[in-house]
Parts: structure tokens; sequence; C-alpha cells
């Protein structure tokens, strides 16, 4: 409501006066040649679409939807695992929302409860070892997602329940690590990013310096932000003022939240309960050497995969999907073959088209309408009485 | 010589196809009923108009609409609807399953622009619930039935074993007298007319959410249940050219606006800043990464009205205490045809699309 109070951190970063001045600078200094622009997190895409800001920005500017959706990341083999392990009549098997729709190569995890599996969808791993607390008798199972936003949450649940002698926890672990990840694209033939809004909430873990490689090596600047409209605003123009200035750094728009050395505690806390993989597949990127998280030796007796039988079977991603090329912004979401055809949220093929922050999705739920809007002027004015 | 093929036109063409897609007749190709076809979303749709609307046909019961209505030779026109309630847990800030049962049930026959007469209570009640838990449902229906002033006339009790039903699942069913000359239907709806709404959205969805999942959220957010047929009638009054009322109960605004911007052919475009939203909701939804719109309701008027009737219609729902925060949120627009707009707080455009599955939290 009009009247209602603001939203601390919220409502300043929607000002639409703040929203005109850096549109305006954006025009400005916006020139002929088109400027790619990669926002790596999918906080970012969801946000981009759901304020419509491709509308608002001049046409040479060009968001590239990355890899930072930890849903359109994992690979279908992974989510068959999962499947497997949910089967086992003693587990309850919890996961985030977002995981439950996606397809296996037979249907996905909200399939398998409508077929008798117990799977719950939790908040937070810590509700998970409460399932574990208060089932004694059941095996509890934590599908452990994410980026480093989420694997320090999943490395304190499990030293609580190693504090707590909790036994039939485990972690079904997938962590993720967003560094290898943007490396791989920067080394992916035909490459044509030209600079990078970086993750925010990664970057609250990891701190800046992760990301120094982008500039130093790469030539390309890379401005962590934050995840309102006018954060992400503000970076395109941190970007293009890196780019009029003939520079690339690391500069941190995100200052509010994130500091240059990260968490410490957070790191430590991974640091203690898990370590690299050699090597995990993302869907579409391919195997990515050290690029994953394994739980540490210690913990074996926690970990899901040593403890359940799982198929590990690699899982080729259905031939129409073009998850890839959309992930390493190769291709927009609606240049997919089945795009909105085959492929929407009702029955997603790809990854990208499950979560709200897959590219797919974020364009389907909310996108169409700027394009066309772009090129058809609607029917009839906007007007409101 | 030739011209290269346009980027712009191939874009357009494929955006005209997922719009297509969109558009396509909803199926039921799932095997199995799953919970995203109870969440008043797409999957609903598609189990309704994919399987409920081609086996029993169409008819009276026409599968959009909240309650049937029923010419009745001689005595008029009778509006018929039923509900059935689950709610969990029973009892949440601001309402129960009881109070939810009755002002559900009163709802739907009022935005058919019908006076409820009367309603059927019939109860599911799992072995081994605690009578006192039962005895204050029942008080509170009967609390909500004479509030409203409806009486529950007819009922059933059925009792199963533990385990095959959660404590207390109600059906209601509600009959009332259409009024005179009004005849409110989501085709009749004409570019230019106004969208109206009574108050602020998401109440409902988020006072059930933080009673339910361990969230450890701390807000003060009652549900918005509440009868709607006397600030509807009021609204008939005031605005007697009014074409469609609606209550954005499951799905929220999203499925509400959606289901009548289908109906119709036609576009409805809804400015994001003039959606009144209480900061407590807001907050809840940008914490669970939620929108306000897609979020129940049970308490909440949406009216299409004629430009020329809009403000005064606004003017009855505000004169009404469970309308004082009634606003106009948009317009009915000639195309893109089938399509919800919000026009974002920043000056960006986006779709509002009916929800997939139930709300789901994102992740990071």
């Amino acid at each position: 409501m009009s009247d209602a109070p603001a939203l601390r951190f919220i409502d300043e970063y929607r000002n639409p006066e703040l929203i005109r001045s850096l549109l305006a600078e954006i025009h400005r200094r916006a020139g002929e040649r088109p400027v790619k622009v990669m926002e790596v997190c999918g906080g970012h895409t969801h946000a981009i679409y759901k304020h419509g800001l491709e509308d608002l920005l001049p046409s040479c500017i060009d968001l590239v939807h990355g890899p930072g959706c930890p849903v359109c990341v994992i690979p279908m083999g992974r989510i068959d695992d999962a499947i497997a392990i949910a089967r086992h009549p003693d587990v309850i098997f919890t996961t985030f929302g977002d995981m439950m729709r996606v397809p296996s190569s037979r249907g996905s995890l909200l399939d398998a409860k409508a077929a008798g599996a117990d799977v719950r969808f939790v908040y937070s791993p810590l509700d998970a070892l409460k399932l574990a607390r208060d089932n004694p008798q059941r095996e509890v199972v934590f599908f452990a997602i994410g980026f480093e936003t989420t694997a320090p949450a999943t490395a304190a649940t499990l030293l609580r329940a190693r504090a707590e002698a909790i036994r039939n926890f485990s972690v079904f672990c997938n962590h993720v690590t967003i560094v290898p990840a943007i490396k791989a694209i920067l080394d992916s033939p035909g490459m044509q990013i030209d600079g990078f809004i970086g993750p925010g909430h990664v970057s609250t873990i990891i701190g800046t310096q992760p990301f120094a490689f982008v500039a130093e090596h790469y030539r390309r600047p890379i401005v962590i932000s934050g995840f309102e409209p006018a954060d992400i605003l503000q970076s395109v123009v941190m970007i293009l003022r890196q780019k009029a200035g003939g520079i690339a750094r690391v500069e941190n728009q995100y200052a509010r939240v994130v500091r240059p050395e990260g968490n410490r505690r957070a790191l430590d806390a991974i640091g203690q309960t898990m370590e690299l993989r050699p090597y995990f597949e993302w869907r579409g990127l391919g195997f990515i050497t050290y690029s994953a998280l394994q739980l540490r030796a210690e913990f074996a007796e926690y970990d899901a995969e040593l403890r359940f039988e799982v198929p590990g079977v690699r899982v080729t991603d259905p031939k129409a999907c073009q998850c890839g090329e959309v992930l390493k912004g190769v291709i927009k979401p609606w240049e997919c073959r089945v795009f909105g055809t085959a492929c929407t949220p009702d029955r997603p093929i790809g990854t990208c088209m499950v979560s709200p922050e897959g590219a797919c999705a974020a364009y389907f739920n909310y996108g169409r309408y700027s394009l066309s809007a772009r090129a058809r002027p609607p029917a009839a004015k906007h007007v409101v009485s | 010589m030739t011209l290269p093929p346009s980027p712009l036109v191939d874009q357009l063409d494929r955006i005209e196809r997922a719009r297509e897609a969109r558009r396509r007749r909803y199926l039921l190709e799932d095997e199995r009923i799953t919970l995203s076809h109870g969440s008043g979303g797409k999957a609903s749709r598609n189990l309704i108009e994919g399987l409920l609307v081609p086996t029993l046909g169409h008819g009276v019961l026409n599968g959009c609409d909240d309650a049937a209505v029923l010419d009745l030779a001689g005595t008029g026109r009778v509006a018929f609807t039923t509900d059935s309630y689950v709610v969990s847990p029973l009892f949440f800030a601001g309402g129960d399953i009881g109070s939810l049962a009755v002002h559900g049930t009163i709802n739907d026959l009022a935005t058919a622009g019908a006076v409820p007469i009367a309603l059927s209570l019939a109860l599911i009640l799992e072995e081994g619930l605690e009578v006192a838990v039962l005895r204050r449902v029942l008080q509170s229906i009967q609390t909500a039935a004479r509030a409203a002033g409806v009486p529950v006339v007819t009922g059933d009790t059925k009792v199963v074993n533990r385990g095959k039903a959660d404590q207390l699942f109600i059906n209601t069913t509600g009959i009332g007298r259409v009024r005179n000359g009004v005849s409110l239907l989501a085709t009749q709806i004409c570019p230019g007319d106004r969208v109206l709404l009574s108050g602020p959205v998401g109440d409902h969805g988020i006072a059930v959410m933080l009673a339910r999942e361990a969230l450890e959220i701390e807000a003060d957010i009652q549900s918005d249940s509440a009868p709607l047929h006397e600030m509807a009638a009021a609204l008939l009054d005031a605005a007697p050219l009014t074409r469609c009322l609606k209550d954005p109960t499951r799905g929220g605004m999203a499925s509400c606006l959606n289901e009548i911007a289908q109906l119709a052919g036609l576009a409805i475009a809804i400015d994001q800043a003039r959606v009144p939203v209480r900061a407590e909701v807001r907050a809840a939804c940008e914490i669970l990464g939620l929108d306000p719109l897609h979020i129940a309701n049970e308490g909440k008027l949406v009216a299409i009205v004629p430009a020329a009737q809009a403000a005064a219609a606004c003017a009855a729902m505000r004169a009404h205490p469970k309308g004082v925060d009634a606003t106009i949120i948009g317009e009915v627009l000639d195309g893109p045809a089938d399509m919800v707009i919000v026009r974002t707080d920043v000056g960006g455009s986006r779709v509002l699309d009916m929800l997939t599955g139930d709300p789901l939290p994102r992740i990071c």
C-alpha cells in the first residue's frame, strides 16, 4: 500500500528516481556496439524478469543469463540417484522445493512422492535434521544442492548431527562451486561476454578475491551485485564505466552485504566437513574438474552416497534440450528448439525451465511480453483512471 | 538480392509459438494425482479442463465458474455451489477450518451475484479426533454462519479410520438467489473496463503458511477470511453494469486474472504499485521468495467494471468495512489475448502467469 512502511534494504533499491538516473547514465554510455553482460546468478535472472528490467535497457545492452541457478546445473543422473534413495521404504527424503519438479530419466521427485516415496520439502537442512531427531526409526536424507551460498548451512547441520550423535541422518551432497563454472564459460569457444554481474550471495561467503582472475587473466570487468533493480542497473553502469575507461577489475556494488574477505566462519564450516570432488558433471557444461564438493572421509557415515546404493549412471540429456547452450549464453531461452512448445514450466524437459530462477522459466513466466512489446506496441494505451 | 533473416522476426515467431502453447487446450497427461493438481494453478486447470469437464460434460457445469446458475422456471435463478476444506492446520491466525468453510461457500455465491440462502455441512472425521477440537470448529461454523445471516440447514457426518483423513475435512454446499437483472460472466468484460480490488492481497495464504510450516517467522499476519456477499451487493447496487466478480482464492490474483483474461480472450494489465499488499505480507514473501500475487485470499473481491462506473463501484466497496482499501488496480486491454501483464513499480513490464505447482520457496 502506498502508505505502508518501507521495507528496509528493499524499497530504497526500487526507488523510481534512483532507477531513472541509473537508466539515464546507461543510455548515455550505451554506444552502437552491442555489450553482452552475463549475470552469473539465477537470483539476478529472476529479478531482471520480475521487474521487467530488459524493457528499460537500451537494445545494445544484452543480458546473458549464466549458470548460477543451482537447480539448473544438476545433471539428470543425479536426480535418478536421488529418486533411488527416496524409494527406500525406510527413508524420509528431504529437499528444497525447487528440486521436486526436476525431471529425471523416469519422472520427478514429485512423481516419486505420488507413487509412495516419502519425499518432503524443507526450508533448511536443519529442518531435515529435526525430522531425523523426531523419527529415530527412519533414515532421513537431505538432498544438498546449491553453490557456496547454501553449503555452509549443510556444513553446520553435519557438524551438529555429529555433535548430537544423530545416526539416522545423511546428506546427498551436490554442492557446486561457482568459480570453475565461470572459468569454463570464459574458456568456452565463441565466448562473447564483455562483462559479468557477479554473484552477490555466493560472494557473502567467499568474498570478492576469488573473482580476481576474471579481471586479471581474462580482462573482463566483474561487479558483485545485489538483487534489487537499482543494484543490477548500478552494476551495469559500473561495467560500462570500466569499459569506457578501458579497465577490467573486480568491483563490489553489494558492499552493504559482501565483505572482500567473505565469511571466515562459514568457510571454516565447509572446510571441516567437505572437500573438492576431483570432477563433477554440470548440466550443459559437462564435466568440470574440482567444481563440486563431497563429504570428507571423517563424515563418511553421513554420506548418503556411501550409505545407500545409487545407480550413479550418467544420463544423457534429452536430445532436443538446449539447456547447455542457454547456460553458456550461446543462445537465448526462446532460441531453444523446444522452448514453449515441448518444454514448459508445467512439463519441463530441461532444468532451466524448472526453477523460477532458471533462465527459461523466468523468460516463460515473466519475459515474453517485454520483447513483443518492444517490437509491437500494445494495441490499447496504458491508462488507468 | 535476398535479405538476411531478421533475428527480430525469428524472436517474435518463437514468442508467438510459446503463446500458442500457453493457449493450447488443457490436457491431463499425468499418471497420478500430485499435490500440484490441488494448487489452484495450471495443474488444477489441467485436471478440471482435461478430465472433469470432458467426462461430466459442460451444460450448467462450467468448469471455470465458482457457482452454477440454474434457471428454475417461475421462481427465478438460483446459484448453486460446493467446496471442500482440508486446510492444515485447522486453526490459524484470523480463522479456522470452520469459519473458512462458511465464508468460502458464501463467497462463491456472492461472486455469482447471488444472495445466499442456506448452506449444507458435511463432516469427514478421522478416528481419534478430539471432541474438544470438533466442538471448537462447530462453534466457529455457528458463529460465522450467524454473523453472515446464512443458516446451515442440512448435513452429514462420516468417520474414517485413523490415518485415512487428517483430523477433519469439511464440505459445504450453498444455494442463493441470483439478483434480478444481474448476470456476471468473465466473457462480458470489454477493453477499457477497470479492474478493482477490495483490499490487500496475500494475507490468508501467508497466515496459514506461517501457522503450518516450521518457518519460525514471527509476524502479525491474520487470514482475511470473511463473507463478501454484503460488499458484493453494495457494489452491484452502485455499479449495476459490473461485468464480473471473482474472489482470488487458491492461486491468488494470478489465477483469478488469468482465468478472466483467457475466458474473455482479452488482456488484463495491472499496476504493481497500485496492488495493496501489507508490509508484513510483503516482507514474508520477500523472505520466502514468493509473489504476493500468487498467494491465496479468502476475503477479497475482484470486480471488473465499465470505466464509467468504476469510481462508484470503488466508493461502494470502500464504504464497506471489508473494503476500506479498495482501489482500481488496472484495466482490460484488447491484446495480447489471454494474458495478464504487470507494469512493475520500476517502470518495466512482465507477464503474470498462473502458478505451476504449489508456491514453493526459491532456494537462493
